[in-house]
């Protein structure tokens, strides 16, 4: 890709609307068009992070006093789960590959829309019913047990308020698997011609590396969450241990997707700051291929790291070593990507716009997040900070400072382009 | 000015290398050290901050340096150099962080084998311990039952089994912990897959000289002595000596966590895991549970007082009194069939909750495990 292609593509003027096409009420329709899903996407996803800020906002309210004076334990329990829950996937999943990736993509590759425009509308509308349920589940008694919803714990709390739990998780599980299925035939199928593998835009590459995962990993999770509905519901003992069962097994499962779960949500991102940082610095992106490729070993990489989340629990001393090792190995990849976006903007002409300082201020904080990210994979380390704060401020700078801040740039950068103003 | 940029470089190099060591050592951010273990873990940790320091320093500095020194002049319309990559710089910093990270890898897992967690608790314990040995040892209660189930622990492959059938030997542990869970095997090939923080090198081959099984529950820890019967909400601990606990949970998950000690155990049901350890400094300090195990998973907390032999040992003698009258209690009527509140009942001063709200919190869990 030449940096020529890179600015026509961020200059290109605003899309004129379909012949009965884009006005308001096409946003409310079935709509097969990949910029009217993408917009569908971005919108009813950013109402989820609202939702989720507002979320946020009322535990940290309760956290302003030591005593318990806000809402019951139980709501505040409720709170924090439903908070990760809506942040992770009902806004930074969807907005990032739905809402970005389905405008983006087909745009960036030469296609006339995605490979499956109706699978593609059905994966949307997946998602507002399945944001409701989860939203009203604070109706019926909320779900209690963390956005992991280990069990047993998750078996002993509301059994309604987790059902609902489970089932809005594979509502949008289901539709995450849809879209990625989508996007990796898009790419390989309808690039146009001449546009070779190598000569791809960098978002395409990194939306690639997010499909494959997102694919691999949530029908692990489906599974995790179906023997999780019948443990809890049918009275089955798959992770429960007064039957026998082992919690354990839950937590490989559901961790061999939610930590692929991370890369899904900041590999795009990647792949838009790659995009962004050489239009604002009218500098071509330094080491094109490096950036690529450490996308894919990320995706990889990102396949064999799940039990970092389990080194205090019930996982032995050498399979320890073997994910702590895998984990560090992670950090040569980003470390690429990050020297790589330094070097483009390096020597460059920085239009210090929205969008360039948010995309650099997403390369300072998530810097923060990778840097902890390689402590808390050290073992002997991780077992003395693992389950506190640490951890939440780690996940915090990738997922805020990371992807929400990309996603800011983002936002400004395509925004001329997708409202045409 | 005319500094050549050569030295310029140099200096902010030097400069950037003497604040990280600085900031390395000088962080603050860890407690008191008050296990052996602890100044292993901690000098991993300076190591890592020292070389997040300058990596954080150098990313944050050339961000900010570039927005000023290359901000867009006005009327400049031109592109910056056309420059789309530089071989040697992008193998230079791959090769780099792959080096710190792989550096950073072999000191873990060096300090992972110094606390011991590469080294089994051997098998030494569960194995057959010579008897004259384990006959010296304070432990001689708990060890002995080890040793007598070593006979036939050769050819059993489920090392867990062994350990909470040992943990069991002795009757409070037995009173405490909920029996109805069955036991989780081990993974035959690598004869564990139980987790466990065990001897360092030094204590390797030999048992513990101190072992205190902990059962943890919504939401208390509760600690017992094998070798006198004693029950605790509490967990006191003589300083020097060799500690191993065996952790276990007969609700939800639990994580037993001494941020003085540096170190953390799941307490899984079902399953036995095991922290060994040498408490170094006399204090007070908090257990804390770790792992979200309901509504009040915050009000989990404990202490742990770590202090000398006669100090534990009076206290120890103190303690049996008052907690064989209990047990004997528990035991005739069976603590099963107790409501966990009755159970609690005795232990609840020690525990900072009192028995009305433990029933508040599971009404209808009380009578059935889950
Ligand atoms: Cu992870
Ligand atoms: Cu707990």
């Amino acid at each position: 890709m030449t940096q020529a292609q890179l600015q026509e593509t961020a200059n290109l003027p605003a899309h004129s609307p379909e012949p009965g096409g884009t006005n308001w009420r096409t946003y409310f329709t079935f709509s097969t068009d990949h910029k009217v899903i993408g917009i569908q996407y971005l919108v009813t996803t950013f109402f989820f992070y609202l939702v989720g800020g507002a979320l946020a906002t009322a535990v940290r309210t309760e956290l302003a006093t030591p005593e318990s004076d806000f809402v019951s334990r139980e709501v505040y329990n409720g709170l924090f789960t439903v908070h990760a829950t809506v942040m992770i996937f009902l806004w930074i999943v969807p907005a990032v590959t739905g809402g970005f990736g389905n405008f983006l993509v087909p745009l960036l590759i030469g296609a006339r829309d995605m490979a499956f425009p109706r699978l593609n509308a059905l994966a949307f509308w997946m998602i507002p019913p399945a944001g409701i349920l989860l939203l009203c589940s604070f109706f019926v008694g909320s779900p209690g047990a963390g956005w992991t919803s280990y069990p047993p714990l998750s078996l002993t709390y509301d059994k309604a308020g987790e059902a609902i739990w489970i089932l809005s998780v594979l509502v949008l599980g289901t539709s995450s698997i849809m879209a990625a299925v989508n996007f990796i035939v898009t790419i390989f199928m309808m690039r146009v011609p001449g546009m070779t593998l190598n000569r791809m835009p960098l978002f395409c590459w990194a939306m690639l590396a997010t499909s494959a995962l997102a694919l691999l990993g949530t029908p692990v999770l489906a599974g995790a969450l179906i023997l999780l509905a019948f443990d809890l519901i049918v009275g089955t003992a798959f992770f429960n241990p007064t039957g026998g069962g082992d919690p354990v097994v839950y937590q490989h499962m559901f961790w061999f997707y939610s930590h692929p779960a991370v890369y899904i949500m900041i590999l795009p991102v990647f792949g838009m700051i790659s995009e962004i940082l050489p239009v604002h610095a009218r500098k071509p992106i330094f080491g094109y291929k490096a950036i690529a490729y450490s996308s894919i070993a990320i995706s990889f990489l990102g396949l064999i790291v799940w039990a970092h989340h389990m080194f205090t629990s019930g996982t032995p001393p050498w399979l320890r070593m073997f994910f702590m090792i895998n984990t560090m190995i992670i950090a040569v990849p980003t470390g690429i990507k990050v020297f790589s976006w330094l070097a483009t903007i390096w020597g460059g002409k920085l239009r210090l716009n929205s969008a360039m300082l948010f995309a650099m201020g997403f390369i300072s904080m998530f810097v923060i997040g990778g840097i902890s990210g390689v402590m808390v994979a050290s073992v002997p380390f991780d077992i003395h900070v693992h389950d506190t704060y640490f951890i939440v401020a780690h996940i915090h700078y990738v997922l805020f400072g990371g992807s929400v801040f990309g996603m800011y740039a983002g936002l400004y950068h395509w925004f001329p382009k997708m409202t045409g103003r | 000015m005319n500094i050549p940029s050569q030295i310029t470089t140099l200096l902010i190099g030097i400069v950037l290398t003497l604040v990280s060591l600085w900031y390395g050592q000088n962080h603050g951010l860890l407690p008191v050290q008050a296990s052996q273990e602890a100044p292993l873990i901690d000098g991993l940790f300076n190591l890592m901050m020292t070389i997040s320091t300058g990596l954080f320093l150098i990313v944050q500095g050339v961000l900010i340096i570039a927005a000023f020194k290359f901000r867009h002049r006005p009327g400049d319309d031109t592109d910056g150099p056309p420059v789309e990559g530089n071989i040697p710089l992008e193998i230079l910093w791959t090769a780099i962080p792959a080096v710190i990270v792989l550096s950073i890898a072999i000191y873990s897992f060096d300090v992972y084998d110094k606390i011991g967690g590469l080294n089994p608790m051997d098998h030494s314990v569960a194995h057959g311990t010579p008897t004259h040995q384990v006959a010296r040892m304070p432990g001689a209660a708990m060890a002995a039952t080890l040793a007598d189930a070593s006979e036939t622990s050769e050819t059993s492959e489920n090392r867990n089994q062994e350990v909470q059938e040992a943990a069991t030997q002795d009757p409070a542990t037995d009173a405490v912990r909920d029996q109805s869970i069955p036991q989780q095997n081990d993974a035959p090939e690598f004869g564990v897959s139980s987790p466990r923080i065990g001897s360092t090198p030094d204590r390797q081959g030999k048992p513990p000289q101190f072992v205190v099984n902990v059962t943890g529950l919504q939401y208390a820890w509760l600690f017992t002595y094998p070798d006198s019967g004693v029950v605790s909400g509490e967990l006191h601990v003589p300083v020097g000596r060799d500690v191993l606990l065996n952790i276990s949970a007969n609700d939800v998950l639990h994580a037993f966590w001494v941020p003085e000690y540096r170190l953390k155990q799941d307490a899984i049901p079902g399953r036995q895991s095991e922290l060994r350890f040498t408490p170094s400094l006399i204090g007070e300090y908090s257990v804390i549970c770790a792992e979200l195990c309901g509504p009040y998973h915050g009000a989990m907390k404990t202490k742990v007082v770590a202090q000398t032999q006669t100090d534990f040992d009076a206290w120890l003698e103190s303690q049996k009194v008052a907690s064989s009258e209990g047990l004997n209690q528990a035991i005739a009527l069976n603590a099963a069939e107790k409501s966990t509140a009755d159970f609690l009942a005795p232990f609840v001063s020690d525990m900072g909750i009192d028995a009305k709200a433990i029933q508040q919190i599971h009404p209808d869990h009380a009578h059935h495990p889950l």
